[in-house]
């Protein structure tokens, strides 16, 4: 294993995973859990966003509001999963704060709280990054329950938003729980205890909103941790220059058939991969000029799975992340 | 393997040539390509069938905006630079500016004091700008601004309308339905004038509970929020009607003759379950559904060579784990023909993989047309792009 030079974001507790929709935020706040809890830790990986997207890549039953063992990493620890949901959050806070008893449920059914997190969204964001706070720092006979928190959180497009606290609650009631709980978070969150990771692939979309919300984050005085190049490809034939003759005979030592049209069109695939890797390449020095450790996930052709999750968090560990 | 999918065709020449249809909607999952199949329908439309066209357009990817001539968010069509237009074509282009599309049809709908009270509460400047599903109401009311006009009286011959990003192709049709559902609440109502007791005891439990719910709500939101809410459904509530009235409307134009569907996908697992989900909804809806957009599919130069035989070769030329480095010049051209192979093997197994994918699609919706769009090296971002992409969706 590799010795990565500590840059604080090896020392955060909440990991929180970001990137443009479809980048790999879930399987790879997943991977980090893991990767995190190897060697006898415990970790837990939340969600926010009702999808149950931990169910489905852990392929196992809708999560319930609770903190389940989902998985062992192989060398000993566990990672336990929460489905975090705004209503039951919400409702668990009225019910510390104000006694509904059944009134809750039965409001729930009325659709109030659903509505109630809907005319302040800043509510919901702050009911949920509660909940995440109240794990990183949760103790049981003065230690820590958990080692570290893994936060498979919105897209790049609201992360900013979500992550403001403060901001967002501002409009709300100046005094009571809600604003202590959010000025709370905010402390956490903009406390070296946090890194946020930002998910991308070396496409043109993806790169550029992660540009984007890193200039966003560090505006707003969140802590950036590294960026995450997912799904990456060897390098073949980069740089590389082919020619018809030189391939031809290559084709004939494997005993291959190396007629002109096999080898023209082995050609323009080969041309095809160059100019992408060319793409790539612009790509990866825009995210280089963000001066973020990047950290890179290959390419899994056969699909992700349990196994292909195991595989991450090795490559994750290989590049220097580790618990502690 | 056995091969008899043969679905049919999607001709979308002939969708863009048929002056019957005045509208035509690219849905899909996320990140799929709808903008960019807009963009390409629309330019082949001006192009090739002489067609007076705009292309709303919603976040494009800036360099695509760039070459369509979108500098500015500001709701007006701009003719794009660059069209080799036929006949009467011509190719107008615009971003969809969700605020500012809202602001306007409050002014339609109000008079402008009114109007300029509403601008200034904060909830509705929170709401007009940020809440969940309000792009794709303001892009179903751009869109019936757009076709309000009849081609008769000089209005658009044909409006290809791009779809904003979301996870579910869904959300263009329920989103504008969820949110007039909720300007029309009940729920708003009750909250901010808590309902007396009634006779049933369920009612008055309701009652109690939403007392004390509305206390409790007023401990955390605080009295402004709920205030301005309050001011805000108060002076809305004049045009609620006509806001109701017009999301009907555009359904209506929707399921009309005059418009064409088409749901965009990648060959991926996640795309195709959408693009599924979206094909039933619409024929639930009886809207229209022209086919299906196959975007990025990948494509085999030399189809005959296997995967197998391939990665032998590669083996046989001493590929895999970097092996073989230095040496003579002959083992360098050996290991570049390798690499060569490799990706070839990797490509032929890409390829099955997305036409497995793709078969399923085929199978449970045989009567869905469809149109494949080969995946390009690299992104498409300039006019030029945009008509090879419209010439393989119309090939
Ligand atoms: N390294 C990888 N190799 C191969 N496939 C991958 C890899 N990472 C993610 N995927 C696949 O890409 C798809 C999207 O991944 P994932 O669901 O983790 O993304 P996401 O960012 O959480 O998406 P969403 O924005 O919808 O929540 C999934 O099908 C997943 O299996
Ligand atoms: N056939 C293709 N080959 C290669 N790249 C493509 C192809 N079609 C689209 N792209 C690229 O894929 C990216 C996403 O495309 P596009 O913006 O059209 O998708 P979208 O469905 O509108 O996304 P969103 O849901 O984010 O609005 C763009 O960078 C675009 O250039
Ligand atoms: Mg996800
Ligand atoms: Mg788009």
């Amino acid at each position: 294993m590799r010795d990565a030079p500590s840059s604080g974001w090896q020392d955060a507790r909440l990991h929180v995973v970001t990137g443009k929709g479809g980048t790999g935020k879930t399987t790879v706040a997943a991977a980090m859990a893991l990767t995190l809890a190897s060697g006898g830790r415990r970790t837990l990986l939340i969600e926010v966003e009702g999808r149950q997207g931990i169910a489905q890549l852990f392929d196992v039953p809708p999560l319930p509001y609770q903190e389940r063992k989902i998985a062992v990493p192989p060398d000993g620890g566990e990672v336990r999963a929460l489905a975090v949901d705004a209503e039951e959050a919400l409702l668990e806070y009225l019910e510390m704060f104000y006694r509904l008893g059944g009134a809750g449920r039965m409001l729930k059914r009325l659709g109030a709280i659903d509505f109630a997190t809907t005319i302040a969204p800043g509510l919901r964001d702050v009911l949920l990054t509660g909940k995440v706070k109240e794990a990183v720092t949760r103790t049981d006979k003065s230690h820590r329950v958990y080692d570290a928190v893994v936060l498979d959180a919105p897209p790049t497009g609201r992360i900013g938003r979500f992550l403001n606290v403060t901001a967002e609650v501002a409009g709300l009631a100046k005094v009571g729980p809600i604003k202590s709980q959010s000025e709370g978070v905010a402390a956490l969150l903009r406390s070296p205890m946090t890194a946020v990771h930002v998910v991308t692939v070396l496409e043109d979309m993806p790169v550029q909103e992660t540009i984007d919300a890193i200039g966003e984050l560090e505006e707003l005085d969140l802590p950036v941790g590294t960026v995450i190049v997912n799904m990456t490809r060897p390098p073949l034939l980069a740089g590389a220059k082919l020619t018809q003759a030189g391939l031809s005979r290559g084709l004939a030592a494997a005993g291959l058939p190396h007629d002109r049209a096999t080898v023209t069109g082995l050609l323009s695939e080969a041309r095809d991969q160059q100019s992408r890797l060319a793409q790539e390449g612009r790509l990866r020095e825009e995210l280089d000029e963000v001066g973020r450790p990047i950290l890179e996930l290959p390419f899994l052709a056969d699909g992700v799975g349990l196994s292909g999750l195991f595989t991450l968090a090795d490559a994750l560990a290989d590049q220097g992340v580790h618990g502690h | 393997m056995p091969r008899n999918l043969t679905p049919p065709k999607l001709d979308l020449d002939a969708i863009l040539a048929d002056r019957g249809i005045r509208i035509v909607v690219c849905c899909g999952a996320g990140g799929v390509g709808k903008t960019t199949t807009a963009a390409a329908l629309a330019l082949r439309a001006a192009e090739r069938h002489g067609r007076r066209t705009v292309v709303l357009t919603i976040d494009p990817a800036r360099r695509l905006a760039q070459s369509l001539g979108l500098t500015e968010l500001d709701n007006t069509p701009r003719p794009v630079t660059g069209v080799k237009a036929e006949g009467d074509g011509q190719l107008h282009a615009m971003m969809l500016d969700m605020k500012r599309t809202f602001d306007e049809v409050v002014l339609t709908h109000t008079r402008p004091e009114k109007a300029q009270e509403i601008f200034a509460n904060p909830f509705y400047q929170a709401m007009s700008s940020t809440f969940a599903g309000t792009q794709e109401y303001m892009a179903m009311e751009k869109l019936s601004q757009l076709s309000a006009v009849d081609v008769a009286d000089g209005g658009w011959d044909l409006i290809v309308v791009d779809t904003p990003p979301s996870r579910s192709a869904l959300d263009f049709l329920d989103a504008p339905r969820r949110l007039s559902k909720f300007l029309d609440s009940r729920m708003l109502r009750m909250l901010l004038a808590p309902a007396r007791s009634g006779g049933l005891s369920v009612l008055r439990m309701m009652g109690a509970s939403l007392n004390v719910f509305g206390r409790a709500m007023r401990k955390i939101l605080g009295g402004q929020l709920l205030s301005d809410v309050s001011t805000f459904v108060a002076s809305f509530d004049s045009m609620f009607g006509g806001f109701a009235e017009r999301a009907e409307r555009t359904y209506r134009v929707l399921q009309a003759r005059q418009t064409a569907f088409l749901v965009v996908a990648t060959p991926e697992q996640d795309a195709i379950r959408e693009a599924g989900y979206f094909a039933g909804r619409l024929s639930e809806e009886r809207m229209p559904l022209a086919g299906l957009v196959l975007n990025r599919v990948h494509g085999l130069a030399v189809p005959d060579l296997s995967a197998e035989r391939s990665a032998g070769g590669a083996e046989a030329l001493g590929a895999g784990g970097g092996a073989g480095a230095g040496g003579g010049k002959r083992s360098a051209g050996a290991s570049l023909a390798a690499e060569v192979l490799l990706l070839h093997a990797d490509l032929v197994r890409q390829v099955a993989r997305e036409q497995r994918i793709a078969d399923q699609f085929r199978r449970s919706h045989p009567a869905v047309p469809v149109a494949e769009v080969p995946a390009q090296p690299e992104d498409v971002h300039d006019l030029e792009g945009l008509r090879g992409i419209g010439t393989s969706l119309a090939a």
